[in-house]
């Protein structure tokens, strides 16, 4: 049913004390990002909830499936507007409870009256509209406890509001309120889990990529151009930084004993992460690591690779098991395109048998007969920046006409 | 020229030849190559498989074939095979396309039992009889939508339910001349495997498909490099692909509004037909919106269709496959027709393309051709 206005409901902002305000600010900038293309919709934003008004109706659906990944919204209900008049009020109520009636049969109303003039007290309201409804729609039965249909009658100064449903929102905070950090990401089943986790904790993200080319392919760095742009669409859109990294990862090769390659190989990436952290002021790098899923994340690996920066290293996923980060990543459509079988530079190098348990000293032992600091700086330089939004399939537009 | 043989093949469409020439000249890599020509020959490919299927209205899978033939095949075949340990009893018309005829003529000489189940005279069978055959053996049902010589259009959403409620026999319908003439829903229907082939909803020769909408496996009847899932060997041809989608789109978005027109002009030829005093009708009324077809019992069915050649009229005798065979229309005797009637049978199959007016002409042409020859031959006849 179309609605002149959504009512939305901030669940943790409110806790917020004296940010509240910045807090609010964000969501609603980021609520008229994602609405960005449809028609303008005016805010009236209060301490706990905040009304959109919807300049057209008709746009009710689309307003609803774009407000739901939106972070910072616990909740919330499409209102439809009717004037004083109580026969008015009585006809949108059953509109409505009809446009929802397949949630079940238990049924209550629920009055609130803001405006203390109007003739009928919240009893009578209750009584009147309660027992119109019940009249006009079969089957419902009026429980008080735990209805399946909640009716929200509010009588307000300039008109009356009512809303029958309630629509999970996607919790956490608005993105932007927890600053910027650097995702990296891989291409495989956690990274994009992990900053879908960070975004959800009002986290702005950057991701990094890097690529060896030829021995990873082209399709491995579309496939992750294409799990930012599946990742953009909580936030809009994603800067994605790809890393030429062919280079120095041959150079540890040549320099590094095989079973340390892996460990040295981190420390660089970690340390490229960080130039390009700085170079584009995030605050912390985001990786998806989960204790003991491989031989880099021991917390021994992580020790010897981490010793290269003092950035805050987040880990939303470390204590997350395998089949907790499928069913996530199933949940925000990364799934299908992670389980791509395309080698990244990870699983290419790969040796035989990786050191579970690396000495700091000695890797930095290994490391210091090349100049690595050289190697890190032109592979910044050349790194290629591009942001990507939730439309990326620029090949297939490409292709449509030939359809 | 009048062509009136849409059910042997139909002219392409521009819109699809042109998407066939591109996709030749420019993504010509194998779509199998592990480098990005290749890829991108495989993501077109597909994007083909996605966009045939949304056409299908289901959440099934799409195998690209050289057309109807090899479809038939490895669906009834490939399924006869698989199931072998749950049954040995096949169960199809009398009526079917000849790619599905012998094939289960050859199922039935590797040991299978097969029932063929008759059709009474407006050529349509009995889900009375259909429910009576299936068996707990059955394994494998196939029945064609359309009937390519004279068109009646067999209840398959019904046989369907009828086979899905009473056994766990795949259903396989032969789809090839009812798709863009009439609306199929392989989920609702049942259906749990499709044959289309392109050429006859103006696509290309040498393109068609199966719709798999089962889990159940089938035994690829083609064997090599593994392409198409395993179930169809052979390089995946791009262009082909890519032109079938669009030939369905194109098919599918216009399915109503030609098959009005199609109707209207079909009902004119049967009026016009009913009004001659030599020929007779032999299409039931009220079936496939594009096929009529007649006889002149007096006269050979190809002696009319090398009459009406001579001005230009393009039609069959009751199938072009058959056409060429001296042997009997299966079909027809399945009606229970006379011999003179069968023999002087033709088809007359329309496309959207052919207009009233060309249909008004043709009434003038067949006026003008067919007596004459009739007074030879009942002269004879006295």
């Amino acid at each position: 049913m179309n609605a002149e206005r959504i009512l939305i409901r901030y669940g943790e902002i409110s806790t917020k004390g004296k940010n509240r305000n910045r807090f609010i600010s964000q969501l609603e900038k980021n609520i008229k990002n994602t609405l960005s293309d449809l028609k303008p919709v005016r805010f009236d934003s209060g301490r706990d909830r905040m009304h959109i008004e919807l300049l057209d109706a008709s746009e009710t659906e689309v307003v609803i499936s774009r407000l739901k990944p939106v972070f910072g919204i616990q909740s919330f209900s499409p209102v439809v507007k009717a004037t004083k008049d109580l026969d008015d009020v009585k006809q949108k109520a059953v509109e409505l409870v009809n446009s929802v009636r397949d949630k079940g049969d238990l049924f209550k109303v629920k009055a609130r009256r803001a405006d203390k003039k109007y003739p009928l007290d919240t009893n009578e309201l209750n009584l009147e509209i309660g027992s119109h409804v019940l009249r006009n729609v079969d089957g419902l039965t009026v429980e008080m406890k735990k209805p399946d249909i909640e009716l929200v009658v509010e009588v307000r100064e300039e008109a009356v509001y009512l809303s029958a449903e309630t629509i999970q929102g996607a919790g956490g905070m608005p993105i932007g309120t927890g600053n910027k950090a650097s995702l990296m990401l891989s291409g495989g089943l956690d990274s994009p889990v992990a900053g879908y986790q960070m975004m959800k904790r009002g986290v702005e993200i950057e991701a990094i990529h890097f690529f060896s080319p030829p021995f990873t392919s082209d399709k491995a760095k579309e496939k992750v151009k294409e799990l930012t742009a599946i990742l953009s669409g909580f936030s809009g859109s994603i800067k994605l930084h790809i890393v030429p990294f062919t280079k120095i990862q041959q150079t540890i090769h040549q320099q590094v004993p095989e079973n340390y390659t892996m460990t040295s190989t981190r420390r660089m990436m970690l340390r490229i992460a960080d130039e390009i952290r700085k170079k584009t002021g995030s605050r912390a790098i985001i990786t998806g690591e989960s204790l003991g899923q491989v031989a880099s994340q021991t917390l021994e690996s992580m020790e010897a690779i981490n010793a290269v920066s003092s950035t805050p290293i987040l880990r939303p996923l470390i204590a997350a098991d395998k089949t907790e980060i499928i069913d996530i990543a199933k949940e925000i459509g990364t799934y299908e395109t992670s389980i791509l079988p395309y080698e990244d530079c990870c699983t290419i190098f790969t040796p035989a048998a990786p050191k579970t348990k690396p000495k700091l000293e000695k890797v930095e032992f290994y490391e210091s007969f090349v100049d690595f600091e050289v190697l890190i700086k032109e592979a910044v330089e050349q790194t290629e920046s591009e942001k990507l939004t939730v439309g990326y399939r620029a090949q297939e537009q490409k292709f449509e006409e030939l359809f | 020229m009048l062509y009136l043989d849409n059910s042997a093949t139909t002219k392409p469409d521009p819109a699809v030849l042109e998407s066939y020439i591109k996709v030749t000249e420019q993504y010509y890599g194998n779509p199998s190559s592990l480098h990005g020509m290749g890829e991108t020959a495989a993501q077109l490919v597909e994007m083909a498989r996605k966009s045939a299927a949304s056409y299908l209205n289901g959440s099934g899978k799409v195998i690209f074939t050289s057309g109807g033939t090899e479809s038939n095949n490895l669906a009834i075949k490939g399924f006869a095979q698989s199931l072998r340990s749950r049954g040995n009893h096949l169960i199809t018309t009398n009526i079917e396309h000849p790619s599905v005829l012998e094939v289960f003529r050859h199922l039935e000489k590797e040991g299978f039992a097969v029932t063929y189940l008759p059709v009474d005279e407006k050529g349509v069978i009995s889900i009375d009889q259909l429910r009576s055959a299936l068996k707990k053996e059955t394994i494998l049902v196939s029945i064609m939508h359309v009937n390519n010589e004279i068109g009646s259009v067999q209840p398959i959403g019904e046989a369907g339910s009828v086979i899905k409620n009473q056994s766990r026999a795949i259903f396989h319908v032969d789809a090839v001349q009812s798709f863009g003439k009439l609306p199929i829903d392989p989920d609702k229907a049942g259906i749990d495997a499709l044959t289309l082939s392109a050429h006859k909803f103006h696509g290309l020769k040498g393109t068609g498909l199966i719709y798999l909408n089962t889990d159940q496996q089938l035994v690829s009847q083609m064997l090599g490099g593994s392409q198409e899932f395993g179930l169809r060997s052979g390089t995946v041809h791009t262009a082909g692909t890519v032109a079938m989608a669009k030939a369905m789109r194109l098919a599918t978005e216009q399915l109503e509004k030609h098959r009005k027109h199609l109707i209207e002009g079909r009902d004119l030829l049967r009026a016009f037909f009913e009004t001659r005093e030599e020929a007779e009708v032999l299409s039931a009324e009220d079936q496939a919106p594009h096929i009529l077809a007649v006889s002149v019992p007096l006269l050979k069915g190809e002696v009319v269709v090398h009459a009406l050649e001579k001005k230009g009229v393009y039609l069959s005798t009751s199938s072009a496959c058959s056409s060429r065979m001296t042997k009997q229309s299966h079909v027809l005797k399945a009606l229970g027709l006379s011999d003179d009637v069968i023999k002087g049978a033709f088809r007359i199959s329309l496309s959207h393309d052919v207009s009233l007016n060309d249909l008004e002409k043709f009434k003038k042409i067949w006026e003008e051709v067919i007596p004459p020859l009739l007074e030879g031959v009942k002269r004879n006849e006295r």
